[in-house]
């Protein structure tokens, strides 16, 4: 049977030819996402940002009256809720988010949801609930909190690893490249305002993983190279690490894809930003491990002396002895 | 490479099959199959995303711990000071400003004797300080409450409150709920399969501290406003659809609290047929009521829960036989509610909602079934993509990722460990790093074979050299696994368990088992080329 094989044998791409005009835009990149999240803001769901949220279906209709909810809930005086399509499109996910003062009282908070749910089922004979979420303004702060000291915990402690196991070089590197990872992540949710909660943290963790994965393949590849080949000028060497892990790359990028493509189209609605998230991440998280994370080591002067260890003094005592110094 | 001593063989093969077996009862029970009763059956736990039901999180405040506890200080002084042999102890100017009780002697000779009585007071349970008394100007006490004994103050009304929502949540009936204690002040009560959460909510939200006090008057609307009168205090009326009037004054001290109660059940009133509580008070608790309702037949009593009149009768006769119902505008099911209210006791303290998640079973259930699916799709195309590539060595690749799954499953459940919606795609993608595996493996051999290796030899050095970039890409995302459950929370945590789970069975699956499989193979055909 003849094989598969997704990158031919002899592929030579010259990565690290366009390494400053990519790296520019990354930077770019990256600063306008930062833009972004500073002016635009996230879209937080109620995880972050507080107030409740109201998952229903419509059992007796094909398509949920969206706009009239939006003036049935409008006129409850908290302010105009967010109404979406959920899932199927007789199921709907309102988001109320409750002015500070009555989201700060806990007995308010309360009432307010309890006054949202009652009004829609006396309106609406087919509402079915299927869920709610409910969260204090307290509650949401200290998960906005827990979240980025998570997400920065982890971020540090990866790069701590990978300085421990190759070169503070890479260290940098590796941390540099999740640092984008996250960045365009995050850019990406605040120019679409996509609702950001804690699940799609998750999403962001997933995707750190698995571009840790990509950057230390590639990195494993580059030290084992440096030792193999002392003399290869280090871009040249970086394309030759990069090239030679290419076919892993795509396959595996491929596999993920192949598995998460199926939750997205056939997956609980409630995943679908999870997935989505991770899908997208697939794609930011190779990039970064090429792009970002194998040049960096150019600029930082990374030589082939890093990785031999150094003679020690039997070493050389014994090289005397045969006569080889 | 070839070598695999047999008791490597055995323990490899053993711990794949146990692990792989583990998962059955849950597979199960995920998919409504029977499960043999005799056989052991830990299954996974489902999120209450997934499984349905409701997530409450209640919060005390410590500022209302500290309030009340400071109250109970000002009232064990004044009785200690009455009661003060061989005469009472006289003080004025009594005030609990500014967090710390202060008085003033009357007469200062009375110093020594008062301090005496106080020290007593003071003694706490533990070997801790808990309060600091000071004597300022030789006639004013200062009594500052102590950081340590507030901490053991709030940590007893906790445990308190723990207890009492225990009771309650047991009289709905409903299985196997959780109910833990979170950080200092906080409680998270979750129920799955919880139908009615508004009923959950309802029950733990109210403190339920009960009390019958007598009542002087009506009180006008500012009264009730203000809270208080010179020698009373201002409850205002629960439902003022029924009681005309704003409130009631009733005499501040006396009266009798819902902790002399033994018993408390939901019947009707034999006149009107109206949904009320009956209540039965402790030996003490009767006697107090007798006698008060001896001096006072044909006085109002007021009975007021958590700060709110629910009634306020005349009491015609004495009630001497420690019975008593209330009364007040209930339905059946708010009858019953407060009934099991107080059967628990008062919560010592109040306790607010601050977080509350419901999904309805039918979305859980839905959300099993379309995660499962979803997966397995994504799985049976990873497998024909590996087995379509690597040939052989795809379909090894392919049976390790089966076990894998299972695997992670069965420790899942043997852990205790629980499945939520963001964990289904924790499994996708350790199902990514088990095929990453295999695939940094197999991509070596290739590479190993082109640069004209022996079959042996490639196999070999595919192996050794792949595994290197797989135990440093797990163990780095094994630190941020163990970070995120440490400092996550919960869709956060329920990701990171299965992460970290996941990363031990893929590397298990993927690495040693595929290279037993391999070595088996080779040994025995001893191929000349490999299809890679």
């Amino acid at each position: 049977m003849k094989l598969l094989k997704l990158v031919p044998d002899d592929t030579n791409i010259k990565f690290l030819k366009w390494r400053v005009p990519f790296f520019v835009v990354s930077l770019l990149l990256i600063a306008a996402s930062w833009a972004l999240v500073m002016t635009k803001g996230l879209n937080y769901g109620v995880d972050f940002a507080g107030g409740l949220e109201v998952r229903a279906t419509f059992t007796e209709r094909s398509e949920a009256p969206v706009s009239e909810l939006r003036s049935d809930i409008e006129g409850l005086g908290y302010g105009s809720p967010v109404v979406q399509r959920f899932g199927e499109d007789n199921q709907v996910s309102i988001r109320v988010r409750l002015p500070d003062e009555v989201s700060a009282d806990n007995e308010a908070a309360q009432a307010a949801a309890n006054a949202v749910v009652q009004e829609l089922q006396g309106k609406y004979p087919d509402f079915r609930l299927d869920g709610n979420d409910n969260v204090s303004g307290k509650v949401s702060g200290e998960f906005r909190e827990d979240a980025v000291f998570a997400l920065v915990l982890a971020m540090l402690g990866v790069a701590l690893y990978i300085w421990i196991r190759f070169e503070w070089q890479f260290g940098v590197g590796g941390l540099f490249a999740l640092f984008h990872d996250v960045s365009l992540t995050l850019g990406m949710f605040s120019l679409f305002q996509l609702e950001f909660s804690l699940q799609i943290i998750a999403a962001i963790l997933a995707i750190i993983g698995y571009s840790l994965n990509d950057t230390i393949v590639v990195y494993d590849r580059i030290r084992e190279n440096l030792k193999k080949y002392r003399k290869m000028p280090l871009p040249e060497l970086l394309d030759l690490s990069v090239n030679e892990t290419l076919a892993r790359t795509v396959m595996t990028s491929l596999t993920l894809l192949v598995a998460l493509i199926p939750l997205l189209l056939f997956g609980p609605a409630s995943l679908f930003g999870l997935t989505a998230a991770i899908t997208l991440g697939i794609f930011v998280g190779t990039y970064s491990s090429i792009y970002m994370a194998a040049p960096l080591l150019v600029w930082m002067g990374v030589t082939s002396n890093s990785f031999i260890p150094e003679e020690t003094v039997a070493d050389r005592q014994e090289k005397k002895l045969r006569g080889e110094v | 490479m070839l070598e695999f001593p047999t008791w490597k063989k055995v323990m490899l093969w053993a711990v794949a099959i146990m692990g792989a077996l583990a998962a059955l009862p849950s597979i199960a029970s995920l998919t409504n199959n029977d499960w043999p009763d005799q056989l052991p059956d830990p299954t996974v736990n489902l999120g209450l995303d997934l499984a349905g039901g409701s997530h409450i999180l209640l919060e005390a405040e410590r500022s209302q711990v500290a309030a009340k506890r400071l109250e109970d200080m000002e009232e064990g002084v004044r009785n200690a000071l009455r009661r003060a042999e061989p005469q009472r102890i006289r003080i004025g100017d009594v005030s609990t400003d500014g967090g710390e009780l202060s008085f003033l002697l009357d007469d200062a000779a009375d110093i020594d004797r008062a301090r005496g009585e106080i020290e007593d007071l003071m003694a706490g349970t533990g070997p801790v300080r808990e309060w600091d008394l000071q004597v300022v100007d030789g006639q004013r006490f200062v009594l500052t409450p102590t950081e340590a004994g507030l901490d053991n103050a709030v940590d007893a009304a906790m445990e308190g409150a723990l207890r009492t929502i225990g009771i309650r949540v047991d009289e709905l009936g409903t299985r196997e709920p959780t109910i833990l204690r979170q950080g200092d002040t906080r409680i998270v009560v979750q129920v799955p399969g919880l139908q009615d959460p508004d009923a959950l909510k309802a029950l733990l939200g109210k403190t339920a501290k009960l009390e019958f006090k007598l009542v002087e008057r009506d009180a006008s609307a500012e009264e009730v406003q203000r809270g208080f009168v010179p020698g009373g205090e201002v409850y205002p009326y629960a439902d003022t659809d029924t009681y005309q009037g704003t409130g009631v004054v009733v005499q501040r001290l006396g009266g009798i609290d819902g902790e002399t109660l033994t018993g408390a059940i939901q019947t009707f009133d034999s006149q009107t047929n109206e949904p009320v509580v009956s209540i039965t008070f402790n030996p003490e608790g009767g006697t107090r009521f007798r006698t008060m309702t001896t001096k006072y037949t044909g006085r109002q009593f007021a009975i007021i829960l958590d700060g709110e009149v629910i009634s306020a009768p005349v009491m015609r006769e004495p009630i001497v036989n420690g019975q008593s119902q209330i009364s007040g505008s209930f339905t059946t099911e708010s009858a019953n509610e407060l009934a099991i209210q107080l059967r628990s006791g008062a919560l010592p303290v109040d306790l607010a909602v601050v977080e509350e998640r419901t999904v309805g079973p039918d979305l859980g259930a839905d959300s099993i079934k379309q995660g499962l699916l979803a997966m397995g799709i994504g799985t049976l195309l990873v497998m024909v993509l590996m087995i379509v590539t690597y040939g052989r060595f795809g379909i090894y690749s392919t049976v390790a990722l089966v076990i894998n799954v299972m695997m992670l499953l069965g420790i899942m459940a043997m852990l205790g460990a629980t499945l939520t919606l963001p964990g289904i795609a924790g499994f996708v993608l350790t199902i990514g790093a088990a095929v990453d595996a295999n695939v940094l493996i197999n991509e070596r051999i290739r590479e190993e074979r082109k640069r004209g290796r022996r079959v042996m030899a490639a196999v070999e050095n595919g192996y050794k050299e792949a595994s290197r970039a797989i135990y440093d890409a797990n163990i780095t995302n094994f630190i941020a696994g163990v970070l995120l459950f440490q400092f996550g929370s919960g869709p956060i945590k329920g990701f990171a368990v299965v992460l970290v789970v996941g990363l031990f069975t893929s590397v298990f699956t993927a690495v040693p088992l595929t290279r037993m499989w391999v070595a088996g193979w080779l040994r025995k055909a001893r191929p000349s080329d490999l299809n890679i």
